[in-house]
């Protein structure tokens, strides 16, 4: 009886009116085309607002078409995909529109010249300078956090996946979490509280612990997540053949986690290069060259742009190198977000015969 | 070379749930014993007590002796680590080591513990890959990443990865439950091969193959859900088979169970 009742609800045949494959497009193209003429209509002039009526008028016109022709439970997936697709579009618009200004505004001053250059004595109303001294202190700044963040990050994720039971264990994930949570700007203060205390001048490494209390959180974080997707099984086999522990750790478990590991610090990485509050606070800046990052002001790439945008007045050449400098930066972390995945790629547990 | 395994009164717990209890058995150097009984009766958790894998699970606690010939391997100041080079284990499921090769992954036991010249392990890796079965198949492609084998493959390098460190007893949880029959008949084969170099000990949901591989078989069950799981009889295979002495082996065997 109740397979009868089942059966009666369901289509006779297998087979089911749909939309062919083009169709999504079309309803997009005619969706754009009708939200560029609704807005000019109604005398809209923001890009924004065109494209907003059109993502709204793609999903209703979706549903629409789709319930009519093919029925309802298509319907609703049709619009779960379309739902999907506007909202990617929704995040990769904004990013492809920054990137592409920053290159176009970037490449106008963006040269050897520019690059091998300190600012000097170029004041910065005028054309001319560069940013070599910019990126040495990046370089350095990043580096020595980079060289102090990722080893305590990466050997605080293996107590706590590997050996942390209990409080301790605890009490360090309760800290990783607080201090993920901390602004640069309050870990730039603590550092620079310490700098009162010993009386210190700006320079390069006070930045660098600032950055390293940015960056120890998110390396914790990220290589947990990739030891524990290691498989236990691996673990047990290597311990059941008399490996201790330590070496099964080293041997066994980060080399079959060491391509996400890498991605986790080079993410890590790329987030604080991109640190300018710390930096003003504790390095100051310079427009000289200068290679010791234990003393003295240094400059860094995000505090120059900010710099050269707070102190252009108006003046077009300073403008122009912070958005030379912004594209540095972006490539920096393009960078090293490519170095990260040819290693992810490299050290991947390998497959195929 | 193999071993005797001598237990008493043996009772494992994960936290505060009690696993196994109050288990007593004697396992004869160089025989094959086979562990049967319905699942979740405690048959892995007792395996790995005897080469104290059990306390690697978060929890893991033991009760009781076990004496591997008159050395209590859970005696005050045993290393834990020297336990497992003396007693190997093969799992359930296939598990080669990833990011090594086929080479790489049966020389691991040996490389993570101390220093070999490459002559020695290129001996030690071919005797090992013979002693599988697996040589033959495998001889040139020995540099190849050992997840590209086969399922039946991969538990045969898993097998030459344990005994290449060559212990003196080896315990297998499940060994064939992944494999085809094929597989399962060479793993098989191979047990009769190995048990004149080890003392072996295999659990097994398969009747015919705890029958065709060991010289003596182990029941255990439990009383009911929740409560530990308890060993019922062991006893020559042969007997368990045609004349068990308890009525609920004699059930289980036949499939009169539950
Ligand atoms: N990691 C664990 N944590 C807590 N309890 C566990 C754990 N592993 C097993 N147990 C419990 O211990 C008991 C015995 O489990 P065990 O795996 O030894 O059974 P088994 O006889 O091997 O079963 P199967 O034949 O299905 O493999 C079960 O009640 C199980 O729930
Ligand atoms: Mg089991």
């Amino acid at each position: 009886m109740s397979t009868a009742a089942v059966t009666d609800k369901r289509p006779s045949t297998l087979r089911a009116a749909s939309l062919p494959r083009w169709t999504p497009w079309a309803i997009a193209a005619g969706s754009l085309v009708l939200g560029i003429g609704i807005s000019m209509g109604a005398g809209l002039d923001s890009q924004i607002q065109w494209g907003l009526i059109a993502a709204v008028l793609f999903v209703l016109g979706t549903f629409g078409i789709a319930a009519r022709v093919e029925g309802r439970r298509q319907a609703k997936d049709r619009v779960a995909t379309s739902l999907v697709w506007v909202a990617f579009l929704l995040a990769v618009v904004p990013l492809v529109s920054l990137i592409w200004v920053t290159a176009v505004r970037g490449v106008k001053v963006l040269d050897l010249y520019f690059l091998t250059h300190s600012m000097g004595v170029v004041a910065d109303t005028e054309p001319g300078g560069g940013i070599y001294h910019a990126i040495i202190g990046s370089l350095e700044q990043v580096g020595l956090a980079t060289l102090i963040g990722a080893p305590i990050g990466v050997l605080t994720a293996i107590y706590l996946v590997e050996y942390g039971r209990g409080r301790l264990a605890k009490a360090v994930t309760f800290f990783v979490d607080v201090m993920t949570g901390i602004p640069s700007i309050v870990a730039g203060l603590f550092i620079l509280s310490l700098m009162l205390i010993f009386k210190m001048q700006p320079f390069g490494f006070a930045g660098s612990l600032a950055l390293t209390i940015l960056m120890m959180p998110v390396v914790v974080r990220s290589t947990e997540e990739m030891l524990k997707l290691v498989p236990n099984e691996l673990r047990e086999a290597s311990l059941a053949l008399g490996v201790p522990k330590w070496r099964t750790i080293l041997k066994v478990v980060l080399p079959t986690s060491i391509g996400g590991i890498t991605t986790g610090v080079m993410l890590a990485v790329a987030r604080i290069a991109g640190e300018t509050a710390p930096v003003l606070l504790l390095v100051f800046g310079n427009p000289f060259i200068n290679n010791n990052p234990f003393e003295g002001a240094q400059a860094s790439l995000p505090l120059y742009i900010y710099q050269q945008f707070a102190n252009s007045a108006g003046s077009g050449a300073a403008f122009d190198r912070a958005w030379a400098a912004s594209l540095t930066l972006i490539a920096f972390v393009m960078i090293l977000n490519l170095v990260a995945r040819g290693i992810a790629r490299w050290k991947a547990p390998k497959t195929g015969r | 070379m193999a071993k005797r395994i001598d237990v008493s009164g043996l009772t494992a717990f994960y936290g505060s749930h009690k696993a196994i209890e109050d288990i007593s058995m004697t396992v004869e150097p160089g025989s094959v014993t086979a562990f049967i009984g319905p699942s979740g009766c405690g048959k892995s958790t007792f395996l790995r007590t005897l080469n104290r894998m059990h306390e690697v699970t978060p929890g893991g606690r033991v009760e009781g002796k076990v004496l591997l010939d008159d050395e209590d391997l859970y005696g005050t100041g045993v290393d834990p680590v020297s336990v497992r080079r003396e007693v190997g284990m093969v799992f359930q499921r296939p598990n080669p080591f990833p990011t090594m090769s086929i080479f790489d992954n049966v020389a691991a036991g040996l490389r993570l513990n101390g220093n070999y010249k490459k002559s020695e392990l290129n001996d030690i890796v071919e005797k090992s890959l013979k002693g599988a079965n697996l040589w033959n198949e495998v001889k040139d492609r020995l540099n190849k990443p050992g997840s590209g084998l086969s399922g039946g493959q991969q538990q045969r390098l898993c097998i030459a990865r344990a005994i290449a460190v060559e212990p003196k007893v080896l315990l297998m949880d499940e060994p064939c439950s992944a494999l085809d029959p094929i597989s399962t008949l060479a793993i098989e084969d191979l047990i009769g091969e190995l048990k004149e170099r080890f003392t072996i000990v295999i659990v097994t949901h398969n009747m015919q193959q705890a029958a065709r591989v060991s010289d003596r078989t182990a029941f255990f069950n439990l009383a009911a859900v929740g409560q530990p799981g308890r060993l019922i009889e062991i006893d020559d295979t042969e007997r368990i088979f045609s004349n068990p002495s308890v009525q609920a082996t004699e059930d289980y065997i036949s499939g009169r169970f539950g």
